[in-house]
């Protein structure tokens, strides 16, 4: 199955719940709704052999209506194809259903995600956080959490301090600007 | 036949015995086996295992002995990244060493968290424990620990290691001996 016959079979089982869709260079990219999501990756599994769910990430649109944005990469081994699922999450639901028992490998990256922006999986067996400690009272890599961090005690178990930035050449601030407006520049064009 | 100069050493009179001082033999001792502890954590301990390997050798400064066991260490190397979530396990590893003990820092990251200015990283390990030789390099190659190592021998050579750890005991030996 190539990715257009992929495309095309997807339009027929569901074509309707498919809000855009977009193709780059074979790569296929459907935007679906939170709803969906469980239906759809079942038949992903089970009927399009998509067995390798590759990478769950998310993004946080800071400013926009539904906040965060869950992206999926399904690779299908028999076939040898890709695609990508990506669905919005507006922050006051924070919530989506889980995939883990699909693919046990959602487990972990569902749990990154829940850790790093704060999105809650329904459903998930064990939704803890994974790279920073149970308790932890910060969700590191929202927009409007900065760089060098926001200091925490958790007395025994793990402390934050923030850290001395000095104006330094790693500084950035949240921002919707693309990074080269965001970063300074190493060498500026004015000398 | 006794020999005319006092201050040669004749083993036929002395019989194979050495003055020094206490604290000369005490240091030559400490720093010619210390046995690291290897908080290796992230790169650095790769060069750490490099070190100890047969090319750069440090078994020939008596440093080869690598246990994981914090009470049977001297120095604890601190090779790589501590984050804020690790850094309360490296402290508590630090305090069960027995004294005398030493503290590197190998590398950027934990002499003063490297390139990780963040929100997970502790900017330097000296934050929390007091730390004797800093090693820089990203990784600093087994020489460069080496280097290091020795370094904190000549400072353990320098050391007055009685007064240090027996205070009372040195005052009172003053004061007995005048």
């Amino acid at each position: 199955m190539t990715s257009q016959e992929l495309l095309d079979s997807f339009d027929k089982s569901f074509g309707e719940k498919i809000q855009t869709k977009n193709e780059f260079r074979e790569e296929t990219t459907f935007t679906i709704a939170a709803i969906d999501l469980r239906e759809i990756a079942n038949f992903c599994r089970s009927e399009f052999s998509f067995d390798y769910l590759l990478d769950i990430t998310s993004i946080d649109n800071f400013g926009e209506d539904p906040r965060f944005e869950i992206v999926y990469h399904l690779y299908s081994m028999p076939h040898g194809v890709h695609l990508r699922l990506k669905l919005r999450v507006p922050e006051e639901l924070g919530a989506v259903d889980t995939i883990s028992d699909i693919w046990p490998t959602a487990n972990w990256h569902e749990r990154e995600a829940y850790d790093m922006m704060g999105i809650k999986f329904t459903g998930h067996p064990d939704l803890r956080r994974i790279l920073m400690w149970d308790g932890y009272p910060f969700f590191p890599l929202r927009k409007d959490f900065p760089l060098e961090g926001l200091p925490s005690e958790m007395p025994d178990i793990a402390f934050t301090k923030v850290t001395p930035m000095e104006g330094g050449p790693f500084v950035t601030v949240p921002s919707t600007a693309g990074s080269k407006d965001r970063e300074p520049r190493a060498h500026p064009p004015e000398l | 036949m006794a020999d005319s100069r006092t201050s040669t050493y004749d083993s036929k009179i002395e019989g194979n015995v050495i003055f020094t001082r206490f604290d000369a033999a005490l240091n030559w001792v400490r720093k010619n086996s210390l046995w690291p502890m290897p908080m290796g954590l992230a790169c650095c301990a790769i060069e750490l295992m490099a070190a100890a390997a047969s090319r750069f050798d440090i078994a020939r400064f008596g440093a080869e002995v690598m246990r994981f066991s914090p009470r049977q260490c001297d120095v604890m190397i601190v090779a790589g990244t501590v984050t804020y979530k690790m850094a309360l396990a490296v402290k508590r590893i630090y305090e069960q060493m027995p004294e005398p003990k030493w503290v590197i820092a190998m590398g950027a990251c934990a002499s003063t968290g490297g390139m990780y200015r963040s929100y997970a990283t502790l900017q330097g390990i000296d934050q929390l424990i007091p730390v004797d030789v800093y090693i820089s390099g990203c990784p600093p190659r087994p020489e460069a620990l080496l280097a290091g190592l020795m370094k904190l021998q000549e400072k353990i050579s320098h050391e007055r290691s009685f007064r240090n750890q027996k205070p009372e005991l040195a005052e009172k030996l003053e004061e007995a001996l005048g």
